[in-house]
């Protein structure tokens, strides 16, 4: 099925305007706003035409859409704008892929947790909360995977600055 | 007998004794130990298609040398949450339950280091001092793996000790004595009066023994490679399981006290298995200084082929090493308690019946 | 009397260990020789791949993705350079795509001995180890003819390959295929059905097919399942469907489907079938040149794509955002040890403490992909 039979599918469900499908190289995008996403998740994974039964990939992405200030020692900090989550699904059974997105506001990005619609979204989560800060809501651990616990900051943002310690040790070389 | 000849020359016999109970120490287990490590090596090393130790000595010959030097001169750690006493003596502790049972080993007709009428019994006696030893290692290391490796070995060696002890007794049956001495001498002429093979009995009774004997002594390996602690029973050392099992916190010269243990371990159920089943210090096939006219070259030709059988067994127990994997834990116990135990017993009964024909 | 109460301990397999096949902390809870739960900690290999892919052209990332599954760099080359490849809309030459093939599974190949190499280390069998690193040796040997490197190879560059194959590649390719076929039926001897060995691993660390499903185990976790599902044929990418082959799954001849014994036996016979795709690939390959199709500066247009193949380990996937730019705006790599390290906790509860070892290896992990 293409992208565009499954975005029928899923208007017979849900409300057609919180969507936007965006044209794209690799494939159409399908954006959907934060609040509906653990319900259209289980609605794609138990739908008998669409049954999307694994998830590929889950990313953050830091769009650094927002406005670009300069602070005083020459660093840049972006205020505004958006991170987004992408979900990349894939049914074995029919076949067919989709690609969702979720945009988030910077200043405060809390996204439904689909940990329990796919398991395989337990580790992706905490790594895309470990390097970006995206908060999960109703995921069981949500821990640092990658870094120390007690690191600070969320390295893959554009506008990141390194700590100067940790733990007493000098962290910038 | 060589300890009474000594006993006489010096006057006083408790130094007599005590030199010839003393002597195979000196004389065979410290060239064996040296050189049984370099065999594993190389023998490990041929099978693995590479080329072993090469470089110390000719052909690496020295090797073991080395390593002893290098753990001789390394710092002796003691862990300080350790249990210093337990931690300072396990290792010697294990070192004497081995080492005690070469004393009762007949290396040729003319010496054996105690001639004593309960041989057999003795060094299996003696052979389980060593667990009292592991437990010590273990605990006192203060460390979870090396309990759990403790904890384990000391289950393998008790559990094995059935199926073991069954098998010497369904021999000892026939064979009516426990004097090692004395079931040597007993398998003369060829080989194929060796126990293995139904002895030196006449008739109908020798030949229906051979097949239980040689299951006996299939048994009888079996339990002592898990005595040993060797491979396919090495769950105590399991080193991608534990790091280093029971002795994870030892350095230095204790670590390779536990070595020689082990390397004198091996030969002791060898030339157990050798005495009872294999003849002994016996030839297979007459005496070259018999049939030269030589008569004092005998007993040299006996010490031979007692040390010769024994590290051939030696050598069977490494090459399982490296051929095969390891047993767990429940599968080792299922092994000894559902397999060789019952099949042990069940020989015993056998043995017992052609007995009596 | 009152029962005896036994309390459950937590033992630290922790970074430094002789079988976690890198720096990987297991916590385990165990209740005697019983385990309740298993809890991997990961991270102590964390380089910070993707924010140096942010920070460097696109040919510059080439090397760093080398340095993730460190043990099959060809097919962590192989994913990058044909997602970006499939950004810009470049078609490469036949006779590329025929060597891009050839070098993927002789990786394939190699990656597979050393995992059972390490299985047989972990369950105690210390020489089939040596064995297949002897044949291992093998194909490096092929890949420092070509490009010079043995372990971290920077050989597929966008639009083509760094260097063509020499004139003796063929030759020796094929007399290693010859011997090969010799050293697999010594491995089965030796390893694959002794006794002990299966003993072993035959009905441990079970994983029923739709738990794998749900998990997104992928490769020989999920095939080892009975899930016959294998990306070079069922979400085609290069020329795979030009050769005869056929994909390999876990019918659970030895226990049941989906234990430690049906996922090696999918590696060794994955093994045999790479063996037949590069011996009909060295026939049919075509002559050409290889670095007709390399762009000058790659520079990709706006969008995103994730494009995903078959590595040795699973399911590999390039998520690849691009801005226009020359360097990468986001890569996000979707390891697949990563994902099927997950797994490790559902099969192992309830199972001994040397299971917990034999399910590890089986799942064939490499910490650096896991921690990029």
């Amino acid at each position: 099925m293409t992208v565009q039979e499954i975005f029928e599918i899923i208007k017979e469900k849900f409300n057609q305007e919180q969507f936007e499908l965006k044209p794209n190289i690799g494939g159409e995008i399908l954006i959907v706003p934060a609040k509906i996403l653990r319900e259209l998740c289980f609605f794609l994974r138990d739908d008998e035409r669409l049954s999307f039964d694994t998830l590929m990939n889950l990313s953050g992405v830091d769009l650094a859409d927002g406005e670009k200030k300069k602070l005083e020692d020459g660093t840049i900090e972006i205020v505004g704008g958006h991170l987004a989550t992408v979900y990349h699904l894939y049914s074995m059974k029919h076949n067919h892929k989709l690609t969702l997105k979720v945009l988030l506001p910077r200043e405060n990005p809390v996204v439904p947790s689909i940990e329990r619609v796919w398991r395989a979204a337990d580790w992706h989560e905490r790594e895309a909360y470990d390097m970006f800060g995206i908060i999960f809501e109703g995921h069981h651990n949500l821990k640092r995977i990658l870094l120390p616990d007690d690191w600070e900051g969320y390295p893959l943002r554009k506008d990141y600055k390194v700590q100067e310690f940790y733990q007493g040790m000098k962290v910038p070389y | 007998m060589i300890p009474d000849k000594l006993a006489e020359f010096f006057g006083v016999n408790f130094l007599g004794y005590l030199i010839a109970a003393a002597l195979p120490l000196f004389l065979w287990i410290l060239p064996y130990a040296l050189y049984a490590v370099y065999a594993e090596r190389k023998i490990s090393a041929f099978m693995q298609d590479r080329i072993g130790p090469n470089r110390v000595g000719p052909k690496g010959l020295f090797q073991t040398i080395a390593d002893i030097l290098k753990l001789i001169q390394k710092e002796d750690i003691v862990p300080s949450s350790a249990d210093k006493p337990l931690f300072i003596a396990a290792p010697y502790v294990i070192f004497t339950g081995t080492f005690a049972a070469f004393a009762a080993l007949p290396f040729s007709s003319i010496y054996i280091g105690s001639n004593i009428n309960l041989g057999v019994f003795y060094i299996l006696a003696i052979s389980s001092f060593s667990v009292v030893g592991i437990l010590m290692a273990g605990w006192a290391g203060n460390n979870k793996y090396s309990l759990y490796g403790a904890m384990r070995s000391v289950a393998q060696i008790v559990s094995y000790e059935v199926p073991a002890l069954l098998a010497i007794v369904s021999a000892v049956m026939v064979i009516g004595t426990l004097n090692l001495n004395e079931i040597s001498e007993m398998q003369t002429a060829r080989f194929w009066n060796w126990w293995i093979f139904g002895g030196p009995l006449q008739g109908i009774q020798k030949f229906l023994l051979i097949i239980p004997m040689i299951i006996a002594f299939i048994i009888f390996f079996i339990a002592s490679l898990a005595e040993v602690n060797r491979t396919p029973f090495d769950i105590p050392e399991a080193e991608s399981e534990l790091v280093a099992g029971f002795h994870t916190e030892y350095t230095g010269m204790k670590f390779a006290m536990f070595f020689l243990a082990e390397y004198g371990n091996m030969f002791v159920v060898s030339a157990i298995s050798v005495s009872i089943f294999f003849g002994g210090w016996q030839s297979p096939f007459g005496y070259l200084g018999n049939s030269l006219g030589i008569s004092w070259l005998v007993p040299f030709e006996q010490v031979f082929w007692f040390l010769f059988k024994g590290s051939f067994l030696v050598l069977i127990q490494m090459w399982l090493r490296w051929t095969l994997p390891r047993l767990r834990v429940d599968q080792l116990m299922t092994v000894c308690w559902k397999y060789l135990t019952p099949y042990a017993f069940v020989n015993l009964v056998l043995i017992g019946i052609i007995t009596l024909i | 009397m009152a029962e005896l109460k036994t309390d459950q301990i937590v033992l630290n397999m922790g970074p430094q260990h002789p079988s976690t096949h890198g720096v990987l902390r297991l916590e385990v809870v165990l209740d005697g020789e019983v385990v309740v739960d298993v809890t991997p900690h990961i991270g102590y290999l964390h380089r910070c791949f993707e924010k140096h892919a942010e920070a460097m052209t696109y040919p510059q990332v080439i090397p760093y993705t080398d340095r993730m599954d460190y043990l099959s760099s060809m097919y962590n080359n192989f994913g990058y350079v044909e997602a970006v490849e499939r950004l810009m809309n470049i078609e490469v030459p036949e006779r590329v795509k025929y060597i891009r093939v050839i070098m993927g599974e002789l990786q394939r190949i190699a990656n597979h001995l050393v995992a059972v190499g390490t299985f047989g280390i972990d369950i105690g069998a210390f020489t089939p180890f040596l064995y297949c690193f002897r044949d291992r040796e093998r194909i490096l040997d092929l890949f420092e003819m070509t490009c010079g490197a043995r372990l971290l190879y920077n050989y597929m560059w966008v639009g083509g390959v760094s260097h063509d194959l020499p004139p003796n590649f063929i030759p020796k390719a094929k007399e290693f295929l010859k011997d090969f076929k010799k050293s697999i039926k010594e491995l089965n001897d030796l390893l694959s059905y002794n006794k002990i060995f299966i003993e072993r691993t035959a009905n441990i660390g079970i994983l029923p097919a739709d738990t794998a499903i749900n998990y997104g185990c992928s490769g020989p976790v999920l095939r080892g399942s009975g899930v016959e599902w294998d990306l070079r044929k069922n979400d085609p990418y290069s020329i795979y469907d030009r050769f005869e082959w056929e994909v390999v799954t876990g019918k659970g001849e030895m226990g049941t489907v989906g234990d430690c014994w049906d996922r090696y036996m999918v590696r060794v016979r994955e093994m045999e079938q790479s063996c037949r795709i590069v011996e009909q690939a060295l026939e049919q390959i075509p002559d050409g040149d290889v670095t007709s199709a390399i762009p000058k500066r790659v520079k990709p247009p706006a969008g995103e794509i994730y494009f995903r193949v078959e590595s040795p380990k699973g399911e590999l996937g390039y998520h690849i955002i691009s801005d226009g730019s020359l360097n990468p705006f986001r890569v996000k790599v979707r390891a697949p040890s990563f994902v099927n390290l997950q797994i490790l906790p559902v099969i192992s509860r309830g199972y001994l403490v040397a299971d917990i070892i034999a399910n590890l290896g089986s799942l064939d992990i490499v910490l650096g992909e896991i921690d990029r």
